[in-house]
């Protein structure tokens, strides 16, 4: 198996089965302007690019190559689509090299992003390749004088009943893949499945465990620059006064970058700059022109800006019946951030009019338009190429890395420049995760079930991804002609934005759901970070849930599945349920807690359940999970360890976030600007043991995975704390001092 | 210049004796296997061993480490033929993006160096530095004790 992550340079992992191969001058296939295409059928991205050889190549030698506009993030999905490609190609997964996201060279499938992948680049590559190997098929009938019917294609060959073979390679000599999709697929079905439903070991993971040139941050070019960027002291300040003659006089220092308010340094050693930036912070004077909103004010304020408020969901009357029998409950999350382990970085040169920018954004398409906005260029004079990064989980500093290196390549015509940004730089300019308060109101029946369910939910833009705003890229904000702030946009239903999961897939007889999408954006950068409103919405969904089970002295499982029909979720949390020992009456020790969620992930995608046992320590008040145990139905499952690998990562991600994560700022600037001042999860709270159970629908379609694990371990957790000491908190992170407060009173 | 003994093999440096060992392993010797995650100490990315010690190579000039012994991920094995700890980590899928894992893996060999048959609790301990930001701790753990008995 190979993989090609894009271009860096010729490096070579001798002895591996992975090859990165890195050119500088890639080949623009016809096939993936996108432009003048015709609609494609209804099978994910080959909508948009319906041409075979936008997602196929084979070559004379019979090896395939698979085009995606994905990117790998860390989450798979490279190896889970070269099996999608090999199944219904009929080749081996050794026959394949995955090229991903690039605006020079792959589909423009938009983000990587809301667990859309497998739905949109899995269903096209899946009918694709199914469709490509029919292609073959016929082929080889011409050419052998045999009717299709009877030829058998296996490991890019194709054999007669007679024996009679030809390979793939044979095959395509002189033949051309460029063929539009039609609607009708003869795919290979479940029962003969041979790739997919398998656990293949992932393509990266040998060379990202023994040194190889994998990520963005590993690429070394020839004549390359480092360079560091000097942020100002707080969003809204401006540069008034530098002296830099002392720093273009330090060791190495190439050239310190100002334009407008926008400051750098390019060195030709990596520490050189760091140095020279260091320099540059204490030389500079800013103008910082507006403060803060005080942290301990950030819900009150949120409740009191414009909005713009609709009712998302209406069932049966709408209302509840006798308000004075409602039970009510506010639950709150605060600013959260991604905090990838790697801060952001990127490599970019100019070079005879023209950009080319590695980067490990989640969007390469979007971010070529938008950077080439910012330096006023023509798009076709600009390449964005994604190499990968340290994990993102969503819109972290990626794209401003790419817009830095943009910046100051510009400035150094000729040189590669590569920009790598310091801890404080991730932690304190990245777009954060925003914060929500919901309210709802319940009542159950004489019939042990909901009777009314109504919400009010205040939230904000989850979406200020590049998209052709130069404004959604941090450094513009402050060159010459800046741009900015960024104005943000919704996500619509089902898949939503700040409403995300807001609306119970239960089924409930009268509900009356309002969204007040906040239209003023607060001071503090936000963005998509994983699940974006489904981890706060869930966690008050299933919270509730508990509330109401409990206000009907029914068991929270018992009570969930008398709210669902579906047949697939039923089997989600009842298998959650059993596997975890649900129905064990067996006290826990004192101090230890049960608890469960669940999510249909926005409404259309994997059904995930999670249950958790926890201990609280009465002293410290500091929540453990002790083990955790979740059910997930993705559709077809092309390769399950890869689905649990997912959920274990959101229960283990959650209860970070749930146990200890807010963002803080002071009125002048975010303090929150390392891992002492943003404390995430160590070893000594990892669960003792974390199982996910993935039910495989083979031939089902595909539903996206990635988050679906966010907002039940959350619910879990904070049902599982009522469980173990009846006291509800509902204000996240559920941290040691607010639960010992709780604990006391 | 500087002598620097590293996975067994002397390289003359000639970069300012300040520079942490971080970035002359990353950008004068081309290896990829330290990673730049926080230059704080607080993270592990960039964990390298120094006499069977691991150690955070972000915080450590290369003036002081004259004639030392350090040890790197790519001392450890390739991917042809990965280290047991590496090997380990391989079989367990013990990775989401990856980024940490090099740090993981350097700090679990120390201590499965000096320690045959590590508990759950040490290993916890032992690893507490290293931070992994996509939750594969579950696997990193099951990796350790996969490899436990393995490392000479």
């Amino acid at each position: 198996m190979r993989n090609t992550t894009a271009l860096s340079r010729r490096d070579f992992l001798a002895g591996s089965a992975l090859v990165v191969s890195f050119s500088l001058l890639p080949g623009k296939l016809l096939a993936q302007t996108g432009a003048g295409q015709p609609t494609g059928p209804a099978f994910g991205s080959l909508k948009k690019y319906p041409y075979l050889d936008s997602w196929i190549a084979i070559g004379g030698d019979g090896h395939v190559t698979v085009f995606t506009g994905k990117a790998e993030l860390g989450q798979g999905i490279m190896t889970a689509l070269m099996q999608c490609a090999a199944e219904q190609l009929a080749v081996n997964p050794e026959a394949i090299t995955m090229v991903t996201a690039s605006t020079a060279r792959t589909p423009n499938e938009g983000y990587t992003a809301g667990s859309n992948s497998m739905m949109e680049s899995g269903t096209a590559i899946f009918h694709a390749a199914s469709q490509a190997r029919n292609i073959l098929i016929g082929w080889a009938a011409t050419d052998l004088g045999v009717d299709a019917a009877q030829l058998k294609a296996d490991n890019g060959t194709i054999t007669a009943p007679d024996g009679q073979k030809r390979s793939y390679g044979e095959l395509i000599n002189g033949r051309s893949l460029h063929v539009a999709a039609t609607n009708q697929t003869n795919l290979i079905p479940p029962d003969q499945y041979k790739v997919m439903g398998k656990s293949l070991p992932r393509l990266d993971i040998p060379a990202k465990l023994t040194g190889g040139p994998i990520y963005v941050q590993d690429m070394r070019m020839d004549n390359m620059v480092h360079a560091r960027a000097v942020r100002p002291p707080n969003y809204d300040a401006t540069l008034r006064d530098i002296d830099t003659s002392a720093v273009e006089k330090m060791p190495g220092v190439i050239k310190v970058i100002r334009e407008g308010s926008y400051l750098a340094v390019a060195a030709e050693g990596e520490y050189q700059a760091i140095l020279a930036m260091r320099a540059l912070q204490q030389a500079a004077r800013w103008q910082v022109s507006k403060t803060l909103p005080k942290q301990a004010d950030v819900y009150s304020v949120l409740q009191s800006l414009p909005t713009d408020s609709k009712v998302i969901d209406n069932r049966g009357n709408g209302a509840i019946a006798d308000e004075s029998a409602a039970l009510r409950a506010v639950y709150r999350r605060p600013y959260m951030m991604h905090a990838s382990i790697g801060p952001s970085c990127a490599v970019a040169l100019f070079k005879d009019d023209h950009l080319t920018v590695w980067t490990h954004s989640q969007g390469v398409f979007p971010l070529r338009a938008t950077v080439a906005k910012m330096l006023s260029m023509p798009e076709n004079q600009v390449d964005c190429i994604q190499v990968e990064g340290s994990g993102c989980y969503g819109h972290n500093g990626a794209d401003d890395a790419g817009a830095d290196a943009a910046i100051i390549a510009r400035a150094l015509p000729g040189r590669p420049v590569r920009v790598q940004w310091m801890r404080e730089d991730e932690h304190g300019w990245e777009p954060y995760g925003s914060p929500h308060v919901a309210e709802l109101r319940g009542t159950v029946g004489g019939d042990g079930k909901i009777s009314g369910w109504d919400c009010d939910l205040w939230t904000m833009t989850y979406s200020t991804r590049p998209a052709g705003d130069p404004a959604n890229l941090m450094p513009a904000w402050y060159l010459e002609e800046h741009a900015g702030p960024p104005q943000g946009s919704q996500i619509p239903l089902p898949a939503g934005g700040g409403d995300r999961d807001i609306v119970p897939t239960y089924v409930l007889p009268n509900t009356h759901i309002i969204y007040h999408y906040i239209t003023q954006s607060l001071p503090l950068r936000v963005s998509a970070l994983r699940s974006l409103g489904g981890y706060h919405n869930v966690f008050a969904v299933e919270s509730f849930m508990d509330e109401l089970a409990a206000s009907a002295k029914a068991d929270p499982v018992d009570f969930r599945l008398r709210h669902v029909t579906d047949p697939r979720a039923r089997d989600v949390i009842a298998m959650a349920a059993e596997k975890f020992g649900w129905s064990d009456t067996k006290p826990l020790p004192p101090y230890h807690g049960r608890g469960f969620g669940y999510v249909r992930y926005e409404m259309i995608k994997a059904y995930c359940a999670v249950a958790v046992e926890i201990e609280v320590n009465p002293d410290s008040g500091q929540i453990r999970v002790v083990r955790a145990v979740a059910a997930v139905d993705s559709g077809n499952a092309a390769n399950p360890n890869g689905i649990e690998n997912q959920i274990e990562g959101c229960i283990i991600q959650a209860t970070s976030w749930t146990l200890y994560e807010s963002v803080n700022y002071s009125e002048s600037e975010i303090t929150s600007r390392d891992w002492g001042s943003y404390p995430i999860l160590r070893f000594d709270a990892v669960p003792d043991s974390v199982k996910v159970h993935v039910i495989n629908r083979p031939g089902a379609p595909f539903l996206g995975t990635g988050e679906a694990g966010m907002g039940p371990t959350a619910a879990a957790i904070g049902n599982a704390l009522a469980h173990a000491t009846g006291v509800r908190l509902r204000d996240l992170p559920l941290r040691a001092d607010k639960v010992r407060a709780a604990l006391l009173k | 210049m500087i002598t620097l003994k590293i996975n067994g093999k002397d390289h003359q440096v000639e970069t300012d004796p300040i520079t942490p060992l971080l970035y002359v392993l990353r950008n004068d010797l081309k290896m990829n296997g330290a990673k730049f995650g926080c230059g704080l100490g607080q993270c592990g990315a960039c964990t390298v061993l120094l006499d069977d010690q691991p150690i955070f190579s972000c915080q450590i000039p290369i003036s002081i480490l004259e004639g030392r012994n350090i040890t790197t991920l790519e001392g450890l094995g390739t991917a042809a033929e990965p280290g047991p700890v590496q090997k380990a980590f391989i079989d367990e899928q013990a990775a989401q993006c990856g980024y940490c894992i090099p740090g993981m893996i350097m700090r679990a060999q120390a201590l499965l160096k000096q320690n045959k048959s590590p508990s759950d609790r040490q290993i916890r301990e032992w690893m507490q530095p290293n931070l992994c930001r996509c939750g594969t701790h579950a696997r990193i753990m099951r990796a350790i004790r996969r490899a436990a008995g393995t490392v000479s």
